[in-house]
């Protein structure tokens, strides 16, 4: 027996390679377009992993820390953390701002984390070089991504941290590379103001005659050293004690502290939810577009390739080949040429990705399904060959 | 093309096409949820660790002086600038004295006024003294005379003797006068070094209000804050290493003074005093900052593993023991850490044990290692 659709991608294998590779690359351009759909989603979710966190206590009427900005008083950990169900609380910063990296700035997350302790909440799990945090100052972790290296020196507002720590996909929602820096250091960063506006700040109240009045002396300094002091923090993070119902506690603090908790599910929903919906979505209609698109053309492509073949099939028919084997021909060939395209997509997918600046992910579920549309893709638009190669007069084959 | 024949054309293209499906599975493999997380080992070490505290705080001096008038008033003169290096007892500024002498010109008008009384009343004594003679000469039978007589001499003595009394306490007052106009002067405590003038002359200020500020130059020292949770073992006399901001790449030797008995409740925070072994020739500026690493005797040796290598588990700490290749998570009781990043195991780790020390993703007791080297970024 021998196979007609072999025999035909042999006779015009060049075509046929050349087409695999085109539809490759088309279903690898889809393939990662989905791979950045799942790349922004898993950004959001890494962020609520890697803060180790189960609730989020935040200002009262806030979508803080991430969605929002919240600002509550750094003391309230300690009667968090007296609360049932509460295993670990601690204090968290966030600010999202350029650092300077030698000449040039770059985007990314300071995280203010409470140091020395280890694997509490907030604080990088995990470490691909380099160590944790030692000192309470001036020492920081970076995500690789921010492209800082051990040893390098961040500049952040007025005071440089050294890099003692790499990390790796500790990102904010919006894919900034997080950096860890001591929490009494980035409460500083996040409200310390310039030196320039704290000059102006101390002309300002010299200048108002109520705060400095000549028959109180010291009046005036102690105004301007309430002026610099900064006693807050974004949030608390609260890691549950096994076995605690994360909902029963968060509401528990929300009825005696009047505070705002979210759980993880809650915060999942206001990231993927509120975030970074719309961005997520936009990302997701585009994808549904190029999917449309790249089967539109699979479809196409098959289809002219079995009318180029049309006066072959002719002849097929004239010298009375059955209508299955033509069939199975045309539905071969167009299924090698899914699997070929699939393949190349794949591969081709994977090499560029490392590429993108912001985290691309391929999960192999999304592979799946890719293949199972590619497939059916490739039956449906043989389909419609098929019904053209059956109708096809076998008289075409001498006539025309 | 052409050229190919059926058969090998046919084997060409097999050949190529299991070339593409064995990179194909490569890439499967290599990416995704099936690939398994690259890791670096390392061994539990048994040694000793030596820890040390990590704090910052200002130049300060230990001895700082707020010079000011005791009352209220102007301020006439001062003659000395920021900068400027002052004796002990060197005056450095007056304040106006408005009427003081004025006041001590009346008093001493006063003494004088008292001192004519004192000589007309010694006076007096000497001419009833002799008025009683003669008396006594001319009619000695008179005794009752002579008794009246001698009363009055008394009674002149002891006028002078109110009088003594008078000017005796007139001049107290004058000294008294005098010390107070002096109290107006401003004057250096202690040799120092002048690190503040506050107002200029003709400025009024009330009593009490620094004028002139002065600290002792010999004697500076750093108001140093350690993190709470970051501070057992500081006790005085630690050695220690002082680095200044502006003097980054120098560490001045120094030891511990003494930890203050009070801590900040706000900010969480031990204070302690360290101090220069010996000062540098070019004194730093009071309320520069300073770090300040303090060196803590070492620690009876223990398992000793990085911190990196320490992660999370179900809300327990412990670490990834490798075995053949596999993982399995150990929670441990850990001490005390120094600034390396070395942290002390106190329970259920044997020496030699591998355990994971970098990771590329978060484990869990499912996750497919392979081990490597490094997994240090690319540059």
């Amino acid at each position: 027996m021998i196979s007609l659709a072999g025999r035909d991608i042999l006779h015009g294998w060049g075509k046929f390679v050349l087409t695999g590779f085109g539809l490759g690359l088309l279903i690898g351009v889809t393939l990662t377009m989905g791979g950045v759909y799942r790349g922004m989603v898993d950004d959001a979710k890494v962020l609520l992993d890697n803060s180790g966190a189960d609730l989020w206590v935040v200002q009262q009427d806030t979508l803080g820390p991430y969605a929002e900005s919240s600002s509550i008083y750094d003391d309230l950990w300690r009667s968090v953390a007296g609360m049932r169900g509460v295993d670990a609380a601690a204090n968290v910063t966030y600010l999202t701002t350029q650092v300077r990296r030698g000449e040039e700035d770059v985007r990314a997350m300071i995280v203010g984390v409470e140091p020395g302790t280890l694997g509490e909440p907030g604080q990088p799990r995990y470490l691909v070089e380099g160590r944790h945090i030692a000192r309470s100052h001036y020492e920081a972790v970076a995500d690789e991504a921010s492209g800082f290296r051990l040893g390098d020196s961040i500049g952040i507002r007025r005071n440089n941290y050294q890099v003692v720590g790499i990390t790796r996909r500790m990102v904010s929602s919006g894919g900034d590379p997080m950096i860890f820096i001591p929490l009494k250091d980035a409460q500083e960063a996040q409200f310390l103001k310039d030196n320039d506006s704290i000059l102006t700040q101390r002309r300002r109240t010299a200048a108002n005659p109520s705060l400095n009045r000549p028959g109180i002396p010291g009046l005036l300094e102690s105004v301007l050293a309430s002026q610099t002091g900064n006693s807050t923090v974004n949030a608390v993070l609260v890691r549950l004690a096994p076995g605690a119902d994360p909902e029963e506690t968060a509401e528990h603090i929300r009825r005696w502290k009047r505070h705002e908790v979210y759980t993880r599910v809650q915060m999942e929903e206001i990231l993927l939810g509120k975030l970074i919906a719309t961005s997520s979505r936009q990302i997701g209609m585009f994808l549904v577009i190029l999917a449309i698109v790249s089967a539109a053309i699979v479809a196409f492509i098959i289809y002219t390739l079995t009318m180029g073949k049309i006066r072959e099939i002719a002849v097929l028919k004239l010298i009375g080949t059955k209508n299955r084997t033509i069939v199975g021909m045309i539905l071969q060939q167009a299924l090698g040429l899914g699997v070929l395209g699939f393949m190349i997509g794949k591969i081709s997918a994977t090499l560029w990705v490392p590429i993108f600046p912001k985290y691309v992910l391929l999960e192999g579920r999304d592979s799946v399904t890719g293949f199972i549309a590619v497939m059916i893709m490739c039956v449906l638009s043989s389909i419609l060959a098929i019904r053209v190669a059956l109708k096809v007069d076998p008289a075409e084959a001498i006539g025309g | 093309m052409k050229g190919l024949a059926g058969k090998g054309k046919t084997i060409f293209l097999l050949t190529g096409f299991l070339v593409l499906a064995g990179f194909f599975f490569y890439f499967m493999m290599r990416s995704g949820p099936l690939a398994p997380v690259e890791v670096t080992e390392t061994a539990a070490e048994f040694r000793s660790l030596t820890p040390a505290l990590y704090g910052i705080g200002t130049v300060d001096s230990q001895a700082s002086y707020r010079i000011g008038p005791t009352i209220p008033g102007r301020v006439k003169e001062l003659s000395v600038r920021v900068g400027d290096l002052v004796e002990e007892g060197q005056i450095l500024g007056a304040m106006d004295p408005v009427d003081w002498e004025q006041r001590l010109a009346a008093q001493d008008s006063a003494i004088r006024r008292l001192e004519a009384s004192l000589q007309a009343a010694e006076a007096r004594i000497a001419e009833v003294a002799a008025r009683g003679k003669y008396s006594l000469d001319a009619a000695q039978a008179k005794r009752q005379e002579a008794q009246a007589t001698a009363a009055l001499v008394n009674s002149a003595r002891a006028e002078r003797d109110a009088l003594r009394a008078d000017l005796a306490r007139a001049r107290e007052d004058r000294k008294g006068l005098q010390r107070q106009k002096d109290n107006l002067l401003l004057v250096s405590p202690a040799d120092g070094l002048v690190t503040a003038r506050n107002v200029e002359p003709g400025t009024t200020v009330v009593a009490g209000q620094a004028v002139v500020e002065v600290i002792d130059r010999k004697k500076l020292w750093i108001s140093v804050r350690f993190d709470q949770a970051m501070a057992s073992g500081l006790a005085a006399a630690l050695p220690a290493s002082i680095t200044l901001r502006s003097r980054g790449d120098q560490a001045f030797p120094g030891s511990i003074l003494r930890v203050e008995p009070l801590a900040d409740a706000v900010t969480e925070e031990l204070l302690a005093k360290a101090v220069f072994d010996s000062v540098p020739d070019v004194l730093p500026p009071l309320g520069e900052l300073a770090e300040v690493t303090v060196i803590l005797p070492p620690l009876p040796e223990t398992a000793v593993v990085p911190d990196a290598s320490l992660q999370r588990l179900d809300g327990e700490l412990g670490v990834w023991i490798l075995e053949d290749g596999s993982i399995s998570f150990r929670p441990v009781k850990t001490g005390r850490r120094d600034l390396e990043g070395f942290v002390q195991v106190l329970t259920s780790l044997e020496k030699g044990e591998r355990i994971v020390q970098y990771t590329k993703k978060a484990l869990s007791p499912r996750s497919r290692v392979k081990i490597v080297e490094s997994l240090e970024a690319k540059k």
